[in-house]
C-alpha cells in the first residue's frame, strides 16, 4: 500500500479543530491558534480529517 | 468510529446551546448568558493566544457536529471554496460586528429614552418575530431587556445559518465563517511568532 499522509494548507485552515477531534490517531494538533499540525511519523493517511475538514484544507499527499 | 477519545465535561456543552435558546424562549433575560460564549473565546485567544475555545468546548460547533454527524442530518459534501476564504471571512465579520454596533445603539436608544422597548427578535436582520410572552417587565430597566432581545435575535440567526450551512454542507461548515472563530484566529496569528 502506497504510504500516504494528510497535508494541511496553512492559508485556508481556519483552526476550528474538526480534523483533530476526528483523527484516529490522534495525529493533529493546532498550532498556536493558527492552523492544524499533522505529525507526520504518527498520520497514517486514512483520509478522515479532509472528510471532515469543513474549510476544505486538506490534501491526502502521496509520502515522498 | 471505534476510536473513542476520551469525554470530558465539556464535550457536553452542545446541551447548553439547546438550553441557552429555551431559556431564551421563556424569559429573554437569559440571552445575557451567551456573553458568556463572546468573552470566552477572546480570554482564551488574547491571554492563551490559542483556539482552545472553538478546538473543545464550543457549544454550537458540537451542536453541529451532534446534528450533523451522529444524528446524520448532515449531507457532508464540500463547501464552496469562496465561504472560507478569507475575503468572505473578515467580510462577515466585519457585516457582523456592524449588526453587533447596530444592536448597541438601539440598546442605547431605548436607555436614553429616545426608542420604546421593542419586544420583537429579528431573523436573518429582517424578519421581526413577536416575542412578547418572553418578557413583561423585571427589576431592571428596559434597554437590558432591548439588550437581550438584539442580542437573542443574534445568537438564534447565527445559529439557524450555521444550521443551514449544516445540512447542506459539512458538519462544522459554519466554523469556516463563524466570526469568533475568525476573530479568534485572527488575534492568534497576531501573537503567533511563528507565523
Ligand atoms: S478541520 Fe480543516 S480547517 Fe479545521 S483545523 Fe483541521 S485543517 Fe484546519
Ligand atoms: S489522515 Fe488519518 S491519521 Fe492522518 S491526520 Fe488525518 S485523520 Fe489522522
Ligand atoms: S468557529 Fe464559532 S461555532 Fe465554530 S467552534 Fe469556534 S466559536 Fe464555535
Amino acid at each position: 500500500m502506497a504510504k500516504k499522509r494528510a497535508n494541511v494548507n496553512k492559508n485556508i485552515c481556519v483552526a476550528c479543530g474538526v480534523c483533530r477531534l476526528e483523527c484516529p490517531r490522534e495525529a493533529i494538533k493546532i498550532h498556536q491558534g493558527c492552523y492544524a499540525l499533522v505529525n507526520e511519523e504518527i498520520c497514517v493517511g486514512c483520509g478522515l480529517c479532509q472528510k471532515a475538514c469543513p474549510a476544505n484544507a486538506i490534501e491526502i499527499k502521496e509520502r515522498i | 468510529m471505534a476510536n473513542k477519545k476520551q469525554k470530558h465535561w465539556y464535550s457536553y456543552l452542545w446541551i447548553w446551546s439547546i438550553i441557552y435558546f429555551a431559556l431564551g424562549f421563556f424569559n429573554i433575560l437569559f440571552a445575557w448568558l451567551g456573553m458568556i460564549d463572546f468573552i470566552l473565546p477572546l480570554v482564551f485567544a488574547i491571554v492563551g493566544g490559542n483556539k482552545w475555545f472553538c478546538n473543545n468546548m464550543c457549544g454550537r460547533g458540537q451542536l453541529f457536529w451532534v446534528l450533523g454527524r451522529n444524528v446524520g442530518c448532515s449531507r457532508r459534501k464540500p463547501a464552496p471554496r469562496w465561504l472560507a476564504s478569507k475575503w468572505f471571512r473578515y467580510g462577515f465579520l466585519a457585516f457582523f460586528l456592524t449588526m453587533f454596533g447596530t444592536m448597541i445603539f438601539q440598546t442605547y436608544l431605548v436607555f436614553s429614552g429616545a426608542n420604546e422597548l421593542r419586544k420583537v427578535v429579528k431573523l436573518f436582520w429582517t424578519f421581526k418575530v413577536p416575542w412578547q410572552w418572553a418578557y413583561s417587565g423585571s427589576i431592571f430597566p428596559d434597554w437590558v431587556a432591548q439588550f437581550s432581545f438584539g442580542f437573542y435575535s443574534l445568537m438564534l440567526t447565527s445559529t439557524l445559518i450555521g444550521l443551514i450551512v449544516m445540512l447542506l454542507y459539512k458538519e462544522r461548515t459554519w466554523c469556516t465563517f463563524c466570526p469568533m472563530g475568525t476573530m479568534t484566529q485572527g488575534i492568534c496569528k497576531l501573537k503567533s511568532h511563528d507565523k
